[in-house]
């Protein structure tokens, strides 16, 4: 039996099921995202010092990742774009560029940690650091789901435009939801933890 | 925008994508210039107060246009919405609680 509304939309909410489903999954992402955000706010008030955290991180290379991710989110909406108009070859060109940008915030993210570890300061340091560990951390989990779940639908997954385009476009607008959704945790994140 | 657009993919949709990349592409400079100006305002150091405004301000301006745009909230169904604005309600909800915890008892004396 084919799965119902996944290309035709519901007459009671004008909506596909995959994009109400989505959302009530980033609903509940804002939450879990939302709690840790609650935490930091709980420590930093109840500390009797907080460090700046431009004395502790690396600004210009969190700079650098701010800049990788918005030009991954042009590069995932390009992507759908490219289906919506039947490009399937230039799908594949802006697609690969998002799952390679989500690498280099991953790698960066990696020399990052490295550098923090090789010093001595982990998660169990102090406050500040285990705040950064955790809420970037949970992000860096976000963004390598993202990317598995894009290099899919760049690869195996992509047979699905030759039987069913529609429906992998829709589905390709699904996991760019939950990419932009990454872009803007992090935009969030980028001057909690590096700027204040 | 919505999943409408992708039920029929026409040639006069062709020509409303070739319009909204054109979007994508004016809110990507936003993007990069909202966060040279988040990076350079940081380099002011600013009392926190002010800096906190600024840079959530600053934040909120971003994640708007991602949001709006790039995820084409900007034309959603009603429902998406009414999802929306009850978690808004209980993020709120969530956020506020540390200055209950913090109010010293003020708030159920």
């Amino acid at each position: 039996m084919d799965i119902p509304y996944t290309v035709e939309v519901r007459r009671d909410t004008g909506l596909t099921n995959g994009k109400i489903g989505i959302w009530l999954f980033l609903a509940s992402e804002v939450m879990l995202f939302g709690a840790l955000f609650a935490s930091y706010i709980l420590i930093r008030t109840g500390a009797p010092s907080w460090p700046r955290g431009d004395t502790i991180l690396d600004v210009p290379l969190a700079t650098f990742n701010t800049i990788v991710l918005i030009s991954s989110s042009v590069t995932m909406v390009m992507a759908w774009a490219s289906l919506m108009r039947r490009r399937f070859g230039t799908y594949r060109i802006y697609m690969g560029a998002t799952i390679l940008l989500g690498l280099v915030f991953l790698v960066v993210k990696y020399f990052e940690y490295g550098h923090h570890l090789r010093l001595g300061e982990f998660p169990s340091s102090n406050n500040f650091l285990a705040i950064y560990f955790t809420l970037t951390g949970l992000h860096m989990l976000h963004v390598f789901g993202g990317m598995v779940v894009n290099a899919y639908f760049w690869g195996p997954g992509a047979k699905l435009w030759k039987t069913n385009p529609v429906w992998f476009t829709n589905r390709v607008e699904h996991s760019g939801l939950f990419w932009h959704f990454v872009d803007l945790v992090w935009i969030f994140l980028f001057p909690t933890l590096y700027l204040l | 925008m919505t999943s409408d657009h992708a039920t029929s993919m026409t040639g006069d949709h062709a020509v409303d994508i070739d319009r909204h990349v054109r979007v994508y592409i004016t809110v990507f400079v936003a993007l990069m210039v909202l966060t040279i100006v988040t990076v350079a305002v940081s380099r002011f150091h600013l009392p926190v107060p002010i800096a906190v405004t600024v840079a959530l301000l600053v934040a909120i301006i971003k994640g708007s246009l991602v949001a709006c745009y790039f995820m084409h909230l900007i034309s959603e169904k009603k429902l998406i919405y009414a999802v929306l604005a009850l978690t808004a309600v209980f993020f709120v909800a969530l956020l506020a609680l540390p200055i209950f915890t913090v109010s010293d008892g003020y708030w159920i004396h």
